[in-house]
């Protein structure tokens, strides 16, 4: 077991065994879509009170949690890599970074949609709407540091620094704006006792988030292929793949 | 020669950068410029009712003095990565978190200092009453340590960046939200005779920890940029 972890810590056979899996995460990512999608959109009966705009909820709420579930992803293998220089996790750190970015924009995004019918706004400066945003700038800067310089590794552990950083604010900031401001619904799904929510909208609601945690692994396999093509173009290992497809 | 024990070096480097801010006293005077114009800006734009000041001044003054803290920013560390003196710190056999305090200490005292100075002029341009005042001062004083600890950070992990000051300012101002919200929200408060106190403790908490965490990720961003 630990071999096979050790192994994995390496980016030639990384890129091997991770291709095998990208087909797999892909299909079940593709199933848990449709089912996630059937249950919610024709299943899960209509809101007493928000009609049918709610449905944008089994979008709108695992892109949410996802934003910040890989912030502490990206964090965790932002120390990992800082710590035992493993250069897998810096790569894994800042693939993640931008499919986070993608995450928090698409929550914004699927949130002001909803806001519109139910506020009457497309923008309200509501608490979890703004750490939402602010959750975006901080990845904004994570990916900007990381353009800005030069050298990948160098780069790969200041983002990693940054990201810590981040992590310990990401609390002092959610819980400030809370305290500035607050509009929005309060939790259903995590409140302590029996959800608020009904089980034919639970249902559907963890099967985009199964879908998406899905998706996020198979794009960030993806992305770390790339980087470690990228990385590790001078070696032998990559010449000779490359070889082959010519 | 007897080497320097810390507390000899965190006292030579503090007195150094003093001494060179002295000399070159531009530096402090346009920071606080740029706080007294962007607060004067305010009223041009937006009209001169006195009771919107009031209402919206707290925040006025904060964004100003945020904008402030991030121009001085860059020359925490850029005048010692151009002449190398930065290299020589990092060689130094003491501990460079306690060396990054003595760097941020010098910066405050600088440019965070200053803004104190000035900022009952501005409180009484934009119709502050003086408990609001009062507030101003005490939210500045705790608050404007904890931007220039955490924007240390900041400047460390751009310091050798060609085009670091954007950079600079997208990295930092996302981390500078609490401070500016309780601090805004605590003279707001007292200008509306409510009670500060939790605010005030709040932003004291934010010091103690910016103070106790942000010099060693200071440190350990300096050693990786200039790797």
């Amino acid at each position: 077991m630990l071999h096979f972890f050790h192994k994995l810590a390496s980016p030639k056979h990384f890129y091997r065994i991770s291709g095998n899996w990208i087909p797999w995460l892909g299909l079940a990512c593709f199933g848990f879509t449709l089912a996630g999608l059937y249950e919610g959109l024709l299943v899960a009966p209509t809101d007493y009170q928000q009609g049918d705009s709610y449905r944008i909820m089994f979008i709108h709420v695992p892109a949410a949690w996802m934003s910040l579930f890989i912030y502490m992803v990206m964090a965790g293998a932002g120390v990992i890599g800082l710590v035992w220089r493993i250069k897998l996790a810096e790569i894994m750190a800042i693939s993640s970074a931008h499919i986070g970015a993608s995450f928090t924009f698409l929550a914004l995004i699927t949130g002001s949609i909803w806001g519109k019918p139910m506020w009457g706004a497309w923008w309200v400066w509501d608490a979890r709407l703004t750490s939402e945003l602010i959750l975006l700038f901080l990845y904004l800067g994570v990916i900007a540091l990381y353009n800005a310089v030069e050298d990948s590794r160098t780069a790969a552990r200041a983002t990693s620094i940054l990201a810590l950083v981040g992590v310990v604010n990401i609390p002092i900031i959610h819980f400030s704006v809370e305290w500035w401001n607050t509009l929005h619904q309060g939790p259903t799904v995590t409140k302590f006792g029996a959800p608020s929510i009904d089980i034919h909208m639970l249902i559907p609601l963890l099967l985009m988030a199964v879908a998406f945690k899905l998706f996020y692994v198979m794009v960030l396999l993806m992305r770390a292929r790339v980087e470690v093509l990228q990385r590790e173009r001078n070696t032998g290992w990559v010449q000779e793949l490359v070889s082959d497809y010519e | 020669m007897k080497p320097a024990t810390l507390p000899q070096a965190f006292a030579i480097l503090l007195r150094r950068d003093l001494t060179l801010a002295y000399r070159r006293r531009s530096e402090i005077i346009n920071p606080l410029l740029f706080f007294v114009l962007v607060t004067a800006m305010f009223p041009l734009g937006v009209g001169a009712d006195p009771a919107l000041l009031r209402d919206i001044g707290p925040g006025i003054i904060w964004v100003a003095a945020l904008l402030a803290a991030l121009l001085s920013l860059e020359t925490v560390f850029r005048s010692d990565f151009d002449d190398g003196s930065l290299e020589q710190l990092l060689l130094s056999p003491h501990p460079l978190s306690v060396l990054m305090i003595a760097k941020v200490l010098a910066h405050w005292l600088v440019t965070g200092l200053p803004l104190l100075i000035v900022a009952p002029l501005l409180s009484i341009l934009l119709h502050l009453s003086d408990d609001a005042m009062h507030t101003l001062l005490i939210t500045l004083a705790l608050g404007t340590p904890v931007l220039s600890l955490v924007g240390a950070i900041g400047v460390a992990l751009t310091v050798g960046l060609r085009k670091g000051g954007t950079i600079l300012s997208i990295l930092v101002m996302p981390l500078y939200v609490p401070v500016l919200i309780f601090a805004a929200s605590a003279v707001a408060n007292s200008d509306a005779g409510l009670p500060v106190n939790a605010h005030l403790s709040l932003l004291a908490a934010l010091l103690v920890l910016a103070t106790s965490l942000s010099p060693a990720a200071t440190a350990a961003s300096l050693r990786i940029s200039m790797s």
